[in-house]
């Protein structure tokens, strides 16, 4: 069990919770969450937002009954966390990196960046972020991140530079992934896609997230969520 | 400990709750959390002759204490796990129940003579997959396809055949007593109730595969009934499962004539849940000066 600090509404049906918690954590990694008996019965995966001093945040969006839940947590009440689970994002020397994100999806990008910023204080990252609508979100990387650019509306991934050397971490929805991934391999550029998937066990017991890849099926949960984006097999 | 441990066929087992097929891996996913050989046994992933790559489209769906699923038997195929797999799942100290899925009786036949030259616990023949196209579930709606799959696979396997029976048989009593004539050497039940959910926008099952199969605390009330049901018409062990979560639910079930539980769906709930139910069960008979848990099987 830990304990809440806070759970903060951001704005429409986006949240922020903040846990007390004192393990181990890497970049684009998830915990499974509940704050419930049976009722749902499973737990609800989140990517980390943010992980520093003890304290641990997600990023989350009431979409049904278990997140609703989460959004009533208030400081102070217990939630149970499972997890670390995953494999994250890679930690990469190389000093230029892309994040685009896209909708709740740019959650794990904020850890990403602040952990690549962290073993690499002279990288440069370029942030790519797509929007429904206008976010306070946008003010919350831009005062993190130097090039963060931003897309309302319209379609992030014609932003995006896309070269041969280029590196790409991406989380958001599966047509936006799905598209940056194809860039990718048309350009030679590396992505690394963060796959969401429905869980059950989040350890690679149930096989109820399976991703298909080209080198087989794959967990989401154990063998990703991150998987290299050449490998993943969409439709 | 010695309290709570059973025998059931010929092998003892060190406690009677089992981990359930396709809920537990081969064994080696929940070590984080604690050390498997704490189990009575573990019942691996249905495995098939042929490498299965599973269902498309969602796998999984959650309903009012309940969860459907549509896996589809995915699986690295015998051979395969019996190179990759077997060797690491023998290294747990505690029973080893291998799960054998097939389409048609030949497949269960070639499962069982590549499995012959292993060394493992039991088989838990599967003949009550709702979840594949072919076969699966269907040796196990009605008595006399199942009494032909059981008796075939108890002629070629030399390992114990613990079968494992749908709640979608025709008669879960015929059925059951049919197995025991064609030699079965133990019964589990329940496996899933074939189930469905349907997305009211796309107008469309949810699942690929239409139907789907229901787990979870809201069966556990109709597998608790078809345990007892069983355990009155048949005289071979019988491992009950359905909905466990809590050390009570397993008590019902050994009430109801579990000689040995399984836990399923409720992994995915709390990882340590197995853990718990172990320590449940075991203060539950030393608080009611309970010497030995088999004591209270079928005492209902």
């Amino acid at each position: 069990m830990a304990k809440v600090k806070d759970n903060v509404h951001v704005h429409d049906n986006i949240y922020l919770l903040s846990v007390e918690y004192n393990g181990i954590c890497k970049m684009g990694q998830f915990f499974m969450l509940r704050c419930w008996e049976l009722d749902p019965l499973l737990s609800r995966p989140i990517s980390i937002f943010d992980y520093e001093d003890g304290e641990l945040k997600f990023l989350y969006q009431v979409v049904g009954k278990g997140t609703e839940k989460l959004s009533r947590l208030v400081k102070g009440d217990e939630i149970t966390l499972h997890g670390p689970y995953g494999n994250g994002f890679p930690y990469l020397e190389k000093c230029e990196i892309t994040l685009a994100g896209g909708g709740i999806g740019i959650a794990p990008l904020f850890y990403a960046g602040r952990e690549l910023n962290r073993i690499n204080p002279n990288r440069k990252l370029n942030i790519f972020l797509g929007f429904r609508e206008k976010s306070p979100l946008i003010d919350v990387f831009k005062e993190q991140f130097q090039n963060v650019i931003v897309d309302i509306g319209g379609v992030i991934t014609d932003e995006i530079i896309y070269k041969k050397e280029s590196v790409i971490y991406t989380c958001g929805p599966e047509v936006m992934m799905q598209k940056i991934c194809e860039e990718g391999m048309n350009s030679g550029a590396t992505v690394y896609a963060s796959v969401e998937k429905r869980m059950a066990c989040g350890v690679g017991a149930c096989l109820g997230c399976t991703c298909k890849t080209v080198n087989g099926n794959k967990r989401t949960c154990k063998d990703g969520p991150v998987f290299l984006g050449d490998e993943i097999i969409y439709g | 400990m010695d309290r709570l441990k059973v025998k059931f066929i010929d092998r003892t087992f060190k406690n009677p709750v089992v981990v359930a097929s396709g809920t537990y891996g081969y064994g080696k996913d929940y070590l984080d959390y604690y050390d498997p050989s704490l189990l009575g046994g573990i019942c691996s992933k249905g495995i098939t002759l042929h490498q299965k790559s599973g269902n498309k489209g969602i796998r999984i769906c959650e309903t009012p204490s309940g969860l459907l699923n549509s896996i589809g038997l995915e699986n690295p195929g015998v051979s395969k796990f019996i190179d990759a797999y077997l060797k690491e799942m023998s290294a747990i100290d505690t029973v080893k129940i291998i799960n054998v899925g097939g389409n048609t009786i030949d497949e269960y036949i070639k499962a069982m003579e590549l499995l012959n030259d292993c060394e493992l616990g039991l088989i838990e023949l599967n003949i009550s997959c709702p979840n594949v196209k072919e076969g699966g579930m269907a040796f196990g709606i009605k008595a006399d396809s199942a009494a032909e799959v059981t008796s075939k696979v108890k002629k070629v396997s030399r390992h114990k055949i613990m079968v494992k029976l749908s709640p979608n048989a025709e008669n879960i009593i015929d059925i059951a007593k049919a197995c025991e004539d064609s030699g079965a050497d133990a019964l589990s039940l329940v496996n899933t109730f074939q189930a469905m959910a349907i997305d009211i926008v796309k107008k469309e099952s949810v699942f690929e595969n239409m139907y789907a199969g229901l787990s979870g605390p809201a069966i556990k009330p109709i597998a608790l009934r078809m345990v007892n049901q069983v355990y009155k018409n048949v005289s071979i062990p019988i491992m009950g499962m359905g909905g466990i979560t809590t050390w009570q639910d397993a008590v019902e079930f050994i009430m109801a004539g579990s000689s040995c539980i399984q836990i399923g769906t409720a992994n995915f709930i709390d990882p340590m849940t197995p853990i718990k139910v172990i320590e449940g069960l075991k203060d539950y008979c030393l608080g009611n000066n309970i010497e030995n848990i088999s004591d209270l099987v079928g005492v209902i």
